[in-house]
């Protein structure tokens, strides 16, 4: 009875529909969201080790490019880390002769590192936040127990950061799978890119975008039940009020 | 002194390498242009949104579920997916619904040109958006207002309206001020998403002459020393305002540390 086919018919899967095209998308996402988060993480350790170190010179670095970050908006940076990042890269690499005429830096590895950069300098606060709120006594036994510096990071330190972290942390991950849409600006084939190829060759605009905008609500659904329950984890143990 | 006169001065000319004059002479005045747009869509998509936040934030505290139901279906959209996707969907979803429809037989974007301006549908998802975020916030400070506070109104004899207006949300706003100001410097920032949707505010600005003119170092820069100084100053701003609002909090005698240290 329905002539006209039916807008799900356009998800289908195959050189039909779109089905493929957004599921790739949506891996694409997790992908660049997950290396990007690792990459922040480790930013984000030496962002806190630098502000914390004690070193004046080391704690205005680690503010500079934290207060950098916090005041120019992530779409921006995205594009400065795609377009000068790629740019110095090569002229670095130029510069030291491994290669003749530069490298092509692929969308995946621009949008891991400029995820990677702009959430670093976030987690590099909420890492020094959680590192503060440890017990000063604590490191203290450490240290009068003869434990050396990494032990002590690896032993005492870091699972407690971790749990006072937690719940920053996972604020971060959300938003870093919300910011991953932003590189679909650079040609990423994320989520987003996606739903805006797959609209404007169709001109379905409503149809696609709330399939975008259902499949990152998805995501975003998910991650709040996984980061519940690892947040009920990283705390056991600890007596509640 | 004009862009000739500073390649004079620097005894550069236009080369391929970084060119503060071009900087200077041609992308800053363009960007600083456009700060305007950047801070109208800001005040209006604050403005609007922070406004529509308080009936959001009721309807979500509210125990009737054909109330709190759509508030917290509303805000888990907003904050649930990202704003680039909003603004694409009501920039070309509006676009296409209202590009099917005629207004005394005319097409309805022919009898209202407005309507192709992009700022607006900007400005739509922007309100949107801050309403949604803004709205969970002032839930969580609704509910941090001492129950004490709305007792001594109930005891005072205040209507349940008056007990909002005068007790719940003054005090709500309050303590949700400063994270109202960090807010304040995201939305700021998510200005800059309207770019992507033809609104030639300070990024919009910088990607047109970064395609014009092939230079990219020059204009990001800009751009981003832009963003900075509009970020100092409304942080600068913001601070001041909290200060204002709080006046009747702070301590009474606020004693310069120069007079107390004296050795």
């Amino acid at each position: 009875m329905n002539p006209q086919p039916s807008l799900w018919s356009l998800m289908a899967y195959g050189d039909t529909g779109y089905g493929d095209e957004f599921l790739r998308g949506i891996l694409f996402t997790l992908q660049i969201s997950i290396s990007g988060y690792l990459l922040a993480f480790m930013l984000g350790l030496l962002g806190a080790g630098a502000k914390l170190h004690g070193n004046r010179w080391l704690y205005r670095l680690g503010d500079l490019y934290t207060t950098f970050v916090r005041a120019i908006p992530e779409l921006l940076l995205i594009l400065m880390v795609y377009y000068m990042g790629s740019r110095a890269v090569n002229a670095v690499l130029i510069g030291l002769g491994v290669t003749e005429r530069g490298i092509n830096i692929s969308p995946f590895i621009a949008a891991v590192a400029s995820l990677g950069f702009i959430y670093g300098a976030y987690l590099t606060d909420i890492l020094r936040g959680a590192i503060q709120a440890i017990p000063k006594g604590q490191i203290e036994a450490a240290r009068a127990y003869g434990m050396h510096g990494l032990m002590r990071f690896r032993r005492i330190i870091f699972p407690q950061m971790i749990r006072y972290a937690v719940p920053g942390m996972g604020n971060q991950w959300l938003n870093i799978t919300k910011d991953s849409a932003l590189v679909s600006v650079i040609g990423a084939f994320e989520l987003l890119f996606a739903a805006k190829s797959a609209a404007s060759q169709t001109k379905e605009y409503i149809f696609f975008y709330s399939v975008g905008a259902l499949c990152f609500l998805t995501i975003t659904v998910v991650s709040m039940i996984v980061l519940h329950r690892i947040e009920r984890r990283a705390s056991r143990g600890v007596r509640r009020a | 002194m004009d862009i000739a006169q500073c390649y004079a001065f620097l005894n550069t000319e236009p080369g391929p390498g970084f060119d503060w004059c071009f900087l200077l002479w041609s992308v800053m005045p363009a960007l600083i242009k456009a700060v305007p747009i950047s801070l109208f869509l800001l005040v209006t998509s604050g403005v609007i949104g922070n406004l529509l936040a308080v009936p959001i934030a009721v309807a979500r505290v509210s125990r009737n579920p054909l109330l709190w139901m759509p508030s917290y279906a509303f805000i888990l959209v907003m904050r649930g997916t990202p704003l680039l996707v909003q603004i694409y969907l009501i920039y070309y979803g509006l676009g296409q619904v209202l590009g099917g429809m005629t207004w005394d037989g005319t097409p309805m974007m022919r009898a209202f040109p407005f309507l192709r301006d992009a700022i607006y549908y900007a400005i739509f998802a922007l309100t949107l958006n801050t309403a949604g975020y803004t709205g969970e916030i002032l839930r969580g400070a609704i509910l941090a207002v001492p129950h004490g506070e709305i007792e001594a109104g109930r005891a005072f004899g205040m209507s349940k309206w008056l007990i909002f207006r005068r007790i719940t949300l003054p005090r709500a706003i309050r303590i949700c001020l400063p994270t109202m100001s960090t807010e304040t410097i995201l939305l700021l920032k998510a200005t800059a998403l309207a770019s992507t949707i033809t609104v030639y505010e300070v990024l919009g600005t910088a990607q047109f002459i970064r395609q014009q003119s092939f230079r990219t170092y020059e204009t990001l820069i800009g751009a981003g020393i832009v963003y900075i100084v509009l970020v100092f100053i409304l942080t600068r701003i913001l601070n001041w305002l909290e200060r204002y609002l709080n006046k009747d909090r702070e301590s009474p005698v606020a004693i310069p540390l120069a007079q107390t240290v004296k050795p």
